[in-house]
């Protein structure tokens, strides 16, 4: 069983540290809730672990089986079995979603792959992605189109799941793929992401809303504040701050919420 | 080398008077060719010591350039090994093979030789066919008098190569021209004609080459694309010189009556090019479609001056050019649809896209309107972006390698302009292409 080990993770953007060391470990097969205000790091974290070149490691480790990803970039993690769903999809014009996945799956299943080496074989790529697709409730017409163009908001949050039902990782980093759904979408997704957890998949939810949780039912809820995580509880947890907001949270860390009041002041200047 | 300049009577160096005596010498041509040729020169010194339309010219650096260090070459130079994109790819209904100036080889299928079709070297074609061709060699498509360069070609041309198809022939296979350059300072002065009688049909396949990567170069070409009424013509030039080459050329497509021209412009290599580039829609309901793909990196510089020009009623131009920068190139475009007082019932439509890889690359791009005729519709625009780091990084977290990634990102960019390609050959070898230059290939 693979575990995805993050130790006193420091990381800053341009300088500034967002992250303030961040423990946190996740076993294939469990599903961790991460939640937090505004600006407490959340995506932070989510970019840092995917690999994110603007998002620069000044301390601690990030670790897949004992083997360190601070130093390796974006496709390398993702060959050893990262994965982030994007909160906002990026649109490439002019590639199309069938050729983008061909070429993903094979570099995900086959890691050392050269570049101009022989790709997947296209009779089972496309018979693979025609199932992931009618799973997800998606046209066939979908893998024709070019990658994310003139999706809603909705096809693209679909998109990231169906790349997820596609590559398989070990560790899956879902940053608000809720967010700016219907309640449809909402269900399509969180049915593609239940039917995918499974003891292969480590999964790590970052939400402020509940409804992600209801489908998939977190063993763990972290809490965020500040660039650390402060708290965890399990799903009742996650259920209480979303009743309840975040001012028990930040009543319990004292000296936390302040440094996240010193945080905005600045930003403010 | 040495043996070849001691054993002919080779021409000098650079473009002067006695330069050109000794190049009339090497021809072997009738009275009215050298008749062109010596009005063409008269008029190539007195353009030469005017100043270039600044409208056309300002943009594009030409400092550098010094037409005295290039030599036409009197002997034709012996293959090496050309590595050329297309030659070896398919199987043509023809082919005419250029180096140095020289017609190396033609061939032509039987069957198209029995319907008339002919195929050839210019110097060769005048030679056996000259009555055909007087008509329109640079008559009415490109003539000496636009410019310097055009002056200059048309005092100087060395070959070309030539394509005749008669009326109602449709060519199904495509037919294919390599233009190349071995020796260092060759010069390559080739005229590309192409006549289509009326409903006649062909797809011609032209490629620039050269044999080293260091050899300096310099074309000044024209090519003369003309349709007859209901004719429909495929041209893809594929320029792909190596970065040491001069080229400059005059281009002009001729669209009689329902006839429809789609016309491919690749520009790869070379060190600094302008193209000057006219399509004109001369009878009703003509149609021409030309799309540009452009890839500069280095030092490039591609400069391309293009002008569609309707001068008929119903008629149709869309033109489509996407360039790629990368390192400290330069793209230049200015585009022009002119459409006359007669030319009612028109629709025109330009757009150029640049995508820059380099935040020290630069990209002009100036669309333009000139509408005489008050009942049409033409449209223009241009937009240039850069590729962001988001898109790359998204594409890494798929397993994409950062090169795999830029490649995907280029070639989605080329993507609305190859779907328009009709020959698979060519998107092809655009991509193929797109991949050396990207450094990926080999």
């Amino acid at each position: 069983m693979s575990v995805l080990k993050i130790t006193d993770l420091h990381v800053s953007v341009e300088e500034t540290p967002i992250l303030k060391g961040v423990n946190l470990e996740i076993s294939q097969g469990e599903i961790h809730a991460l939640m937090g205000p505004n600006g407490s790091g959340k995506s932070t974290l989510a970019y840092a672990l995917a690999g994110h070149p603007k998002y620069t490691i000044t301390g601690g480790s990030v670790e897949i089986d004992g083997t360190e990803l601070n130093e390796l970039d974006a496709n390398e993690r993702s060959r050893l079995g990262m994965f982030l769903a994007f909160q906002y999809p990026v649109t490439i014009p002019g590639v199309r979603v069938a050729d983008f996945l061909r070429h993903a799956v094979t570099n995900v299943r086959s890691p050392d792959r050269k570049e101009g080496e022989g790709l997947m074989p296209m009779r089972e790529f496309r018979k693979e992605l025609r199932d992931q697709m009618e799973e997800l409730d998606m046209e066939t017409e979908f893998a024709r189109r070019y990658l994310n163009e003139g999706f809603s908001g909705g096809e693209k949050k679909r998109m990231e799941i169906l790349q997820l039902a596609m590559l398989r990782p070990k560790f899956a980093i879902l940053d608000e793929t809720d967010s700016g759904l219907d309640s449809d979408a909402v269900k399509v997704v969180s049915e593609g992401v239940n039917r995918l957890c499974g003891p292969g998949m480590g999964v790590l939810i970052i939400t402020h809303h509940e409804r992600l949780l209801e489908f998939n039912k977190p063993q763990f809820t972290h809490v965020m504040l500040a660039g650390r995580i402060v708290e965890t509880g399990d799903a009742q947890l996650a259920h209480e701050l979303h009743a309840n907001g975040y001012t028990s949270v930040r009543e319990r860390h004292p000296e936390v919420a302040a440094e996240e009041t010193q945080e905005e002041a600045a930003a403010v200047v | 080398m040495s043996e070849l300049t001691a054993t002919t009577t080779s021409i000098p160096t650079g473009f002067t008077s006695e330069v050109f005596e000794a190049f009339l010498q090497t021809r072997d041509e009738p009275d009215w060719v050298t008749d062109r040729r010596r009005d063409a020169f008269s008029l190539f010194q007195k353009l030469e010591a005017e100043e270039l339309d600044p409208e056309e010219w300002k943009r594009v650096p030409l400092r550098a350039f010094r037409s005295g260090k290039f030599q036409l070459q009197s002997e034709v130079a012996t293959p090496t090994g050309l590595s050329t994109l297309m030659q070896d790819r398919a199987e043509f209904a023809g082919a005419v093979i250029h180096l140095d100036g020289h017609c190396l080889r033609q061939s032509i299928s039987d069957s198209l030789q029995e319907k008339g079709v002919i195929f050839g070297g210019l110097s060769t074609v005048l030679r056996e066919h000259g009555d055909v061709i007087k008509p329109h060699l640079a008559t009415r498509g490109v003539t000496a008098e636009t410019d310097r360069f055009s002056a200059w070609h048309a005092a100087f041309w060395t070959g070309g190569t030539v394509l005749y198809v008669p009326r109602g022939v449709t060519i199904d296979e495509p037919l294919y021209s390599l233009i190349s350059l071995a020796r260092d300072g060759a010069a390559d002065f080739s005229h590309t004609l192409v006549i289509l009688e009326d409903d006649a049909e062909a797809t011609l396949l032209e490629e620039t080459s050269s044999e080293s990567e260091t050899a300096a170069g310099l074309h000044v070409g024209a090519v003369e694309l003309l349709l007859g009424r209901e004719a429909r013509l495929r041209y893809v030039q594929l320029q792909n010189w190596n970065s040491k080459t001069w080229h400059f050329a005059h281009q002009c497509g001729r669209v009689e009556s329902s006839g429809s021209l789609q016309w491919t412009v690749g520009g790869l290599g070379s060190r600094l090019a302008h193209i000057h580039q006219d399509v004109h829609l001369d009878g009703r309901g003509a149609e021409a479609q030309v799309n540009g793909v452009t890839f500069a990196t280095g030092k490039q510089t591609l400069s391309y001056y293009t002008q569609q020009t309707h001068n008929a009623p119903d008629t149709r131009s869309d033109l489509l050019y996407k360039d790629v920068l990368r390192d400290n190139s330069r793209v230049i475009w200015r585009g022009m649809i002119k459409v006359e007082a007669a030319a009612q019932q028109t629709d025109g439509y330009q757009r150029n896209d640049s995508l820059m890889l380099s935040p020290t690359a630069r990209c002009d791009a100036i669309p333009g309107l000139e509408i005489e005729a008050d009942d049409v519709r033409c449209t223009h625009g241009a937009t240039a972006g850069r590729v962001d780091v988001d898109q790359v990084f998204y594409a890494m977290c798929r397993g994409l390698t950062e090169y795999e990634a830029m490649h995907m990102i280029v070639q989605g960019f080329f993507q609305t302009v190859t779907d328009r390609i009709p020959v698979k050959l060519v998107r092809e070898t655009l991509d193929k292409a797109v991949e050396r230059k990207l450094g990926i290939g080999n």
